[in-house]
This record gives structure tokens, sequence and C-alpha cells, in this order.
């Protein structure tokens, strides 16, 4: 240990620099890697999200990459898609209430999974169980994307082509959400099924918590406020 | 620490924006004329009418006229330069004559007459009829007795069904409660007894309608027109005369016969432009029309054929229709009911029969009001749903019925023609979604209606597209209290008030004209007037769909694709886009075939290419390597 630390000290700066370097690089091909690692696991998700967590064959900021995607593409899907497919009040559209509404929901899905799976010896880690989430995300970027495009090309008529690749990137986000999570946690797909529906009732409940906790603190806070109030009255 | 603190303001922000999603617009426009955009949002508009006159009982000149004053007038008619005005509340009618915009009064009408022969005509079969009614009130009677056993026996000794109803015969027949059997024997006699006694009345009721029914055809075969005998009198003069009574609707035809719906006097009257007698039609003998219900005609439409369409108070199967000759030929066009699955678990599996019996019981309702357009179909209005309903087209307030009595109203818009779309739930006057009063169809198709609640007027295209609404409550000219009744004579709207007991002419502003000129052009094939039209329109309100969508469709029409997708676009108009869209694609696949094919055969060829150049390097390189090593 100490023999490397002086080998570094007396390497010099050039040479740490050049470290630094190999170092980026390194990362930026491990993340290069393992984006490109994500299509394997749309195509292969029982041996993909396997090897994803257990073979560290994915990166977390791969994950953060695609759920940052997600959003992007929901928002631009929102203000790009043809209007004769969608009806969004574009004057109303707030960008980032929208992304906000997506993206509290799945990490609050996350967290709730993690509380849960982790009292019934789910093996997967919360990390794990995110990047899983974030990774099933995959078909939702690669087929809604072209799909904005596809839809200024189509007329209302032709509408039904549209929407059945819609339903298809959702059903398949869904299926890759669930083997994932079996995957994660080495449940069988009964368990992983019913810890699916658990996970719903215990995301409910935090949004339940989360509600009356700032709530009372509103409260709280506007108690101090006006009792603020009231002392500098009496004072004055 | 610090980053927890800002995720947490983070999600405060998010819940805050949550919750404070603001109460929308409630349909309270701050101008008194607007429309509704394509978010349901209301758009401020000009004016499309304009008061012009106000008619009420001092500029008639009521006052000199034997000093009676209108009161609670009830409804309008035109025909032609005539305003005929039912004054419901002095049992007249006024017919009035329009001059330029004033009106004045030609006639009242508040009696109808006759010869004394009919009248004699009449005596012997309205006395059979009389037989008849006095035997039906007795057959209800006793429907009811048994009725009422029947239910307390159902309900048990200890109900309050029970004690009312057979208590008081026990202790008069000398059985003790506490006997089970005997009061079981007892009741069991009682409800035979009874049954007998309704058989017996109910077949004594058939041969007395049969006594009636010919008697009636007897006399109408010898020309008898009148049929309530005892609202006639003979005048000392020898003529015969009846004073109308609460008279709610009336209808004139071509002719000038005149028709009343003399509601008190459970009658339609058809009579001649002197007033005399041509028809009376009263309630259907018919065992399909309820006897027990009393006949209140209270709206009546006629058609070209002279047959009678007649909206009766409290009967829910429809309108009662006459055939020209005064005989009943069935209703048409009942509200249909409407149970959702669950209502119908709810109240079949999870209430107790009490409160069942308490909740209100799925029949369908009456219609509001009633208009007959120029080919014949009866526009009609309806006020009674829940508002859940309006938003999905589950209520179908405003209505076409075809002879069959089925709804072929158009609805090509967002949203069906129901009034206002944003609206104040529940609470005092004033919320609540809109209330149609009346309708009225003008030549083209376009309709107007009434709305009670917030006196307003909404008019709709012959597609079911708002043009505009316009009004509000209050006393002010051009603001209604207790609107009941709307009518036009041409493009020009008459607003009857039962409270300020006035008439309201409005007529178009030039916004108005352009919008019925430009519709006009496009029904009659001028397309590219009705577009110019539209542009006009366009630049008195630059918000209306309506002009964005008749310019679109000129413009396609003259091959401009892509104009005519962005005025589409404006108007929100999904299939006239497709439509363009095709076409302006079509086009522009034609000018640039020659790129497509490029581009695909360089998206095919390109790494075609480059993969075998790879290949054949490294050929190369293999090939050179195995020299090396040998």
């Amino acid at each position: 240990m100490s023999v490397a630390r002086s080998a570094n000290k007396n390497a010099g700066p050039a040479k740490t620099e050049s470290v630094g370097a190999e170092k980026r690089k390194a990362w930026w091909s491990r993340y290069g890697q393992s984006l490109k690692y994500g299509l394997y696991v749309i195509t292969h998700p029982f041996d993909g999200f396997w090897d994803l967590v257990h073979e560290k064959r994915g990166t977390l900021a791969a994950a953060h990459t695609f759920l940052i995607l997600f959003l992007l593409i929901r928002v631009m899907k929102l203000m790009l898609t043809s209007f004769q497919f969608i009806t969004a009040p574009i004057q109303y559209i707030n960008v980032f209430e929208e992304m906000g509404s997506l993206a509290l929901p799945f990490l609050i899905l996350c967290i709730a999974n993690w509380a849960m799976t982790t009292l019934f010896d789910g093996k997967g880690r919360f990390r794990d169980i995110y990047m899983a989430m974030c990774y099933a995300l995959v078909p939702y970027i690669l087929i809604q994307l072209p799909m904005i495009l596809v839809s200024n090309m189509l007329t209302f008529e032709e509408g039904s082509f549209y929407s059945v690749l819609l339903s298809f990137s959702v059903i398949w986000c869904v299926f890759l959400v669930f083997v994932g999570l079996m995957e994660v946690h080495d449940y069988g797909p009964g368990k992983t099924f019913i810890f699916l529906i658990v996970t719903v009732v215990g995301a409910a409940i935090i949004i339940f918590l989360m509600l009356v906790f700032f709530s009372l603190l509103s409260d709280a806070i506007s108690y101090f406020v006006s009792m603020y109030r009231e002392i500098v009255f009496r004072l004055n | 620490m610090k980053r927890l603190q800002r995720i947490m303001t983070a999600l405060c922000c998010l819940m805050l924006l949550a919750t404070s999603v603001a109460l929308a617009d409630d349909g309270f426009s701050t101008s008194y004329t607007y429309t509704y955009d394509y978010w349901d949002d209301v758009q401020e508009s000009p004016d499309a009418y304009r008061v012009v006159e106000m008619i009420d009982s001092t500029t008639l000149g009521l006052d000199s006229l034997g000093g009676k004053r209108l009161n609670r007038p009830q409804s309008l008619f035109v025909q032609g330069d005539d305003l005929y005005v039912c004054d419901t509340g002095n049992n007249r009618i006024l017919q009035l004559r329009r001059e330029g915009n004033s009106f004045s009064v030609s006639r009242i009408i508040d009696t109808v007459y006759d010869d004394k022969e009919d009248y004699d005509l009449a005596d012997a079969s309205y006395l059979q009829n009389k037989e008849y009614e006095k035997i039906v009130a007795e057959y209800n009677a006793a429907n009811k007795d048994l009725l009422e056993i029947r239910a307390a026996q159902e309900a048990g000794f200890e109900s309050t069904e029970f004690t009312s109803a057979i208590s008081p015969l026990l202790t008069e027949a000398g059985i003790d409660i506490e006997a089970t059997s005997a009061v079981e024997e007892f009741i069991a006699g009682l409800i035979e007894e009874k049954q007998q006694a309704v058989d017996e009345v109910s077949e004594r009721m058939d041969a007395a309608r049969q006594v009636a029914q010919e008697a009636a055809d007897q006399a109408r075969e010898a020309g008898c027109r009148i049929w309530q005998y005892e609202l006639w009198t003979v005048g000392e003069d020898g003529n015969v005369s009846s004073p109308l009574n609460g008279p709610n609707d009336i209808s004139v035809d071509e002719e000038g016969n005149i028709y009343v719906a003399d509601t008190n006097s459970n009658r339609v009257i058809k009579m001649d432009k002197d007033c005399r007698l041509l028809l009376e039609f009263i309630k259907p003998l018919d065992a399909t029309f309820d006897q027990s219900q009393a006949f209140l005609p209270r709206k009546i439409v006629t058609d070209v054929a002279g047959r009678v369409y007649a909206l009766c108070q409290n009967i829910n199967k429809g309108l009662v229709k006459y055939e020209n000759d005064g005989t009943f030929s069935g209703f048409i066009g009942a509200n249909t009911v409407s149970v959702s699955m669950a209502e119908y678990i709810w109240k079949r599996y999870f209430q107790t029969k009490e409160q069942r019996a308490q909740s209100a019981s799925f029949v369908p309702t009456e219609y509001e009001n009633i208009y007959i357009d120029k080919d014949g179909f009866i526009y009609a209005t309806n006020i009674v749903y829940s508002e859940g309903d309006l938003l999905w087209d589950n209520a179908k307030p405003i209505r076409r019925l075809n002879s069959l009595g089925s709804d072929i109203l158009i609805k090509n818009d967002r949203r069906p023609p129901i009034g206002d779309v944003q609206w104040v739930e529940g609470g005092p006057e004033a919320t609540g979604p809109s209330r149609l009063v009346d309708i009225t169809v003008m030549d083209d198709d376009l309709y107007v209606a009434l709305d009670r609640i917030r006196g307003r007027l909404f008019g709709y295209d012959s597609q079911g597209v708002l043009l505009w609404a316009f009004g509000t409550r209050g006393n002010v000219e051009g603001a209604f209290t207790g609107a009941v009744s709307l009518e036009h004579m041409g493009r020009d709207l008459l607003v009857l008030d039962q409270f300020k007991n006035s008439i309201t002419l409005f007529q178009t502003t030039e916004y108005g004209d352009t919008i019925y000129k430009a519709t006009e052009a496009y029904l009659g094939g001028d397309y590219d007037r009705s577009a110019d039209l539209w542009r006009d329109v366009l630049k008195m309100n630059a918000n209306y769909p309506l002009a964005f969508r008749g310019i679109g469709r000129a413009v396609l029409r003259q091959n401009q694709y892509e104009d005519a997708m962005e005025w589409f676009k404006l108007a929100h108009d999904r299939e006239n886009y497709g439509r363009a869209f095709k076409l302006y694609r079509k086009d522009w696949v034609e000018a640039n075939v020659w790129w497509i094919i490029l581009i695909v055969a360089a998206v095919l060829i390109i790494p075609l290419a480059v993969g075998r150049i790879r290949k054949m390097k490294w050929e190369v390189s293999e090939h050179e390597r195995s020299k090396v090593r040998k």
C-alpha cells in the first residue's frame, strides 16, 4: 500500500494527468458500454437484468441518462406530436411540472419497492432497483422518439398504426419492469407480482404521509408566523 | 442536510402546484356575448345580437285596452308578420302585428265560438263519456283498496300498513289479532273479495269504454266537434261559446287555423281564423293513456298535415299525437330510461325494501318544450337530468325527433349542444348547468336555445357547433329574470320573460349577420364567398374556430394544402387537417421523389460498401500476415 503511494508520489504531475485522462477514458468507455447494454437488456430481459446487477454490466450514469431521456421524450411528445394524435393544451403545459409529475412517482415507486422487498428477503439494493427500473424505460425511449416524427407524417385516419406502436412500447416497458424486479430480487413470478401490488400500496402510503407531513408543516409554520406577528403587534 | 432541505422545498413546490390548480372558468362570462374555444374556455366575442325593441304592456297600450296588463305570459308563436303571445294569466291570446320594429295589438283571442247544432250533437256522446269516467274512478278506488291490502299482507303484522289497512277490519269482524291462522284466513278471504270487486268493475269499465267510444265515433261521424261539453254555454244570440282557460301554447298554420293548448280546460282547440271551433282534442280514451291522470296539454306543435303533437304535464310516455281528424294515434319520442350498472347493483342488492321505495324510481322524464321545423322534425328540450351526464352526451338536453321518435340531432363538435360548458355546481340561483326551456329553429337548421337559469341564448349551426352565446340575468335591456319562450322572425329573435312580462326583440349586428351569411354561402355551395365572409368575421373576432374551419375548407378547394393545414390546425379540425395533409404529403413525395430514393439508397448502400471495404482490407492484411508467417 505504502509502496504504491510512494510510487505515485514519484510519478510527477505529467503522469497523474495521464492517469486521470486514462481513468476518464475508461469511465467513458464503460459508460458507453453500459448504454449499449440497454439494447441487450430489452431484448434478453432475463439474462440482461441478472447481469445488469450481478455482473455489474450496468452503470448508474446510464440509468440516470435513461430516466432523463424518458422525461425529455415525454415532454417532447406533448409538445411536438401532431395535434391530430394528442390533445395537449400547450398553452397550459409547464415543462417542469410535467417532468416532475412523472419523476416523482417513479422515485416513490422505487423507494416503496425497496422498502417492501428489503423486509421480505429481496436481494436488490436500492441502487439495483433504480437501475433496473431505468433500464426498463429503454423501449419507451426507442419507440416514442421516432413516433413523434412519424406522427407528423401520418393523417388522422392512419392513426391506428401509431396507437398500436405506442401501446406496444408501454406494454414492453411494463413487462421489463416485471422481469427486472424479478431478477434483481431473485423472486419467482408470483412473488414479484404480489410485490408489484404491494409496491403500489406502499407508494400510496408514502404519498399520504408526505401530504400529511407537508400540511402539518405549513400549519406549524403559519402558527409561528402568526405568533411572531402577534408579538410584534403587542410590542409596538 | 442542505441537499435534503432543497429536496424538501422542491417537493413542497410540487405539492402546492398540484393543489393550486385554480378553479377554472365557471361560465360566468364577463362579456355579454361569448363562445367556448376548443379547450372549453370562455372567449369574449363581439355582440352577435343587439336589443332593438322592448315590448311590454305599456308599449302595446294594454292599459287603455280594458286595463289588463300582461300576466305571466308563457309562450310566443310567429306566423309571418304576426306574433302571438299566450297571456296565460289573463286567459287570453294576444295577436300582435309587426310594422318595422314596432308591434301593435291587432286582436285579442279569449273565446272560441261554435254553432248550436254542434252543441246539441255533442250532448249524447258527452253523457256516455261522463258515465265512463265515473266507472274509471270506481275502478281506481277498488284497485287501490286491493293493492293496499296486498301491501299490508306482505309487510307483515307488525307494520304500519297492516295496522292502518287491516286492523280496523279485524276488530269489525271480531277476530283477535293474536289468532294467526284465523287472521290469515280472513285476509285471504278479503283479498279474494276485493279481487272480485276489481274484476267486476274492470269488466264494466271495458263495456263502458266501448259504449263511450261508439258514442264518440257516432258523434264524430255526425260531424260533432265539441267534446268538453260542460265548458260550453249558449249565448243570448244563440251562439255557443267557450272561454279559454289558462292557454299555455299556440300554433297557427299557413291557412290561419289556430291551435291552442287550453291547459286548464284539458283540451287542445283547433279553430279557424275567425275563432270558430273546428276540432276539440281531448284526453284519449285509449288504454295506453293513464286514465287516472288529468289531461294537461302544455305545449303543442302542428305539422303541415294538420297532425297535432301535444306535450302534456305528468305524461312521460312522450308526445301525445293526434291525427288531423282529432283521433289519438299514440305517443312518440319517449325519453329513454338509462340505468347504470353500478346504480342497478346498488338498488337491487344493497338497498332495503324501504330505501328502494323511498328512492326515486326509474321513470322517463317529460320534455320541457317542443318546436317543429320546416321539415316536420320535432325539436325537444329537456331540463331534467343529472349534471354529470351532460358533457358526455348522455343527457341530451336538445333532441331532434324523427317520426319514430328517435333522436337524430347532428353533433359534430367536440361538445354536444348543452348550453354552457362550464358552470358552478350546486348552490342557490344561477348555478348548475343551463336549463334549456325553449328552442327555435331557423330555416337552414340553425337553432337557438334559451337558458332559463342565466337568461342566455345559445345559437348552434346545423352541425351542432356553437355560433355564439349571449345574455345574462337581470333587469336591464337584454337581460332576463324569467325567460320562458323564444321565437324567431327571419333572423330576428324574440324572447318572452314571464316575470318582467315583456318581449325583447333582438336583431343581428354586423358580426352576427356576417356569420349567418358565411354559413348560408357555404350551404349554398359558394365556398369562395363563404371564405371571404369568414375572413370578415375574423376581422371582428380573431378567435373564432368556425371561421378558421370555413376558410380552411375554401383554401383546400383551391388546392393550397399547406395554408389549409394551417387553418385546420387553428380550428383543431383533425379530419379536415388529415385530408389536407394527405394531399400535401402526396405532392411533397412526388416533388422530392429523387431525393428520397437517393437518401434511402445512401442509407442502404453506404454501410454495405463500408463493410465490404473493411472486409477486403482485413483479407489483404490477413494475407500479408500469413505470408510473413510463412
